[in-house]
């Protein structure tokens, strides 16, 4: 094990010499997907929970169609099948966009855990404490006002324990990305092993890795939530 | 019949070409995958759960690192390793005792993949649950003189399943998507056949699309299910009114 990590850690960390693998690539496309899927999320969550069926009703389809399916299948068809449409390869732009492993990566976790977040986001929103949002309408406050100040902050406040959750369960789920020909760890993992055939020490290293990074980012997320979450703690 | 009815319709672009089949027997072998390995992970679950509740350190300890490990490393990543190694352990054993090379069939070799990390997750569903039954309800079983499984099986077994319900959906729902990912360590599941039908016709994303539309299918089948469960096992509960 230790020849193999001598031997590799380079590529397993940051890079095989030509360009980003491994760790730093894991986590640029945890960190890219997470922050699209954030952004778009919020905006989907409030629709989601809206009175009006025809606001809410193709958010809610949006969310069952990407959560009723597995994450490697979008990423096939968006990898392989969507560049296999002659409609997409005619047009210019859509076609460098798909050509790129990368953008059709990113593509496709991002939509993925875009619709677990909207999901995470309107349940908090839908959970919020009555008495907060008439305070609010007391106060005067109503429309984007009432969203932005009041019930959007408490709603993510409250919705980090599951909010973390899903980053970790994205961490994981970006292991398919090598399917697509992205160099992350599992990919270094999996070159390692076809160059020495060390089964177990190649894919144990990529085990621990991801290993190492779970328990880190669940010990940031407790501190995050002992910060945002210490009102929610019992009084002194 | 069905592609000329298809032709009839002005359809034919819907056309399977012949590969039905084959996608049929994919999506019966995902099926059949994803059912054993339920299988699999609820009986670990069960024990890894009693272990961990037990007062025994020697039980509750490896119990313990069970659950930390395969939670923290990611599902493909265990595969691929067990996967791969299972063969080199048994390869080992059976060449030290001197018996002849014994090849594993890959879909023992998926289920026990499968079964064994799923496994760790139903450990903690299962612990939360047993938690969430009363402890009076124990004692006085014991108080009756029942035995330990008739303990298990007539008081602690059906009122731990209600707690352990939405977990439990949960956890099926992850498997099954799971499952998805068998055909990268070469099982010809609903994926392979629709990868392989959409390379040879030329029409990738339409088989793709249908392979995801038959997971849909699926999970919407398993949700009524469990819904059904659910009132099952709400029997004696008071918000069963609701």
């Amino acid at each position: 094990m230790i020849e193999l990590l001598q031997e590799y850690w380079r590529p397993f960390f940051y890079s095989d010499g030509q360009q980003i693998t491994g760790l730093a690539m894991t986590f640029w496309l945890l960190s890219a997907s997470l922050l699209i899927g954030f952004i778009v999320s919020i905006p989907l969550s409030i629709a989601r929970v809206s009175p009006r069926f025809y606001v809410r009703w193709p958010v809610q389809f949006y969310t069952y169609l990407f959560r009723g399916t597995p994450l490697y299948i979008q990423l096939l068809i968006c990898y392989t099948g969507i560049y296999s449409l002659a409609a997409i390869r005619a047009q210019p732009v859509l076609d460098a966009f798909f050509r790129d492993a990368m953008n059709c990566t990113i593509l496709a976790f991002a939509l993925n855990t875009c619709a677990y977040t909207t999901e995470i986001f309107a349940g908090a929103i839908r959970n919020i404490a009555h008495g907060e949002v008439e305070a609010a309408k007391a106060y005067g406050l109503s429309g984007w006002k009432l969203y932005a100040f009041v019930i959007m902050p408490s709603a993510l406040r409250r919705s980090l324990p599951y909010y973390s959750n899903e980053v970790i369960l994205m961490l994981h789920s970006t292991t398919v990305a090598f399917t697509a020909t992205v160099p992350d760890i599992l990919k270094v993992a999996r070159d390692a092993n076809s160059a020495t055939f060390l089964t177990f020490q190649s894919f144990g290293i990529a085990a621990l890795i991801y290993l190492a990074v779970t328990f880190a980012l669940v010990g940031l997320f407790r501190i995050a939530e002992r910060h945002w979450l210490a009102f929610l703690g019992p009084t002194h | 019949m069905f592609d000329t009815l298809l032709g009839v319709l002005g359809l034919s672009a819907f056309s399977l070409k012949g590969f039905g089949p084959l996608l049929l027997e994919g999506a019966w072998m995902t099926v059949k995958l994803s059912l054993s390995s339920l299988a699999l992970s609820v009986l670990l679950g069960l024990i890894g759960a009693s272990a961990k509740l037990s007062s025994l350190k020697l039980l509750r300890l490896p119990a313990q690192l069970y659950t930390t490990l395969i939670r923290g490393v990611p599902d493909l990543v265990l595969m691929l390793l067990i996967f791969y190694s299972l063969q080199t352990w048994l390869t080992l054993i059976t060449a030290s005792l001197g018996w002849e090379y014994i090849e594993i069939n890959p879909f023992v070799a998926g289920v026990i993949t499968l079964g064994f990390i799923y496994g760790a997750y139903f450990t903690e569903t299962f612990r939360g649950a047993m938690l969430a039954v009363p402890r009076g309800q124990v004692e006085a079983a014991t108080a009756y003189g029942l035995s330990r499984a008739q303990r298990f099986r007539f008081v602690m077994f059906p009122q731990m399943m209600r707690f352990a319900l939405p977990g439990l959906g949960n956890n099926w729902m992850v498997i099954l998507k799971a499952t998805a990912l068998v055909s990268i360590i070469g099982l010809a599941d609903l994926v392979k056949a629709a990868q392989d039908a959409g390379k040879s016709t030329y029409q990738l994303f339409f088989f793709l699309v249908l392979a995801a539309l038959t997971y849909l299918v699926i999970t919407s089948l398993s949700n009524l299910v469990l819904r059904c469960l659910e009132r099952h096992y709400a029997v004696g509960s008071r918000e069963a009114v609701r």
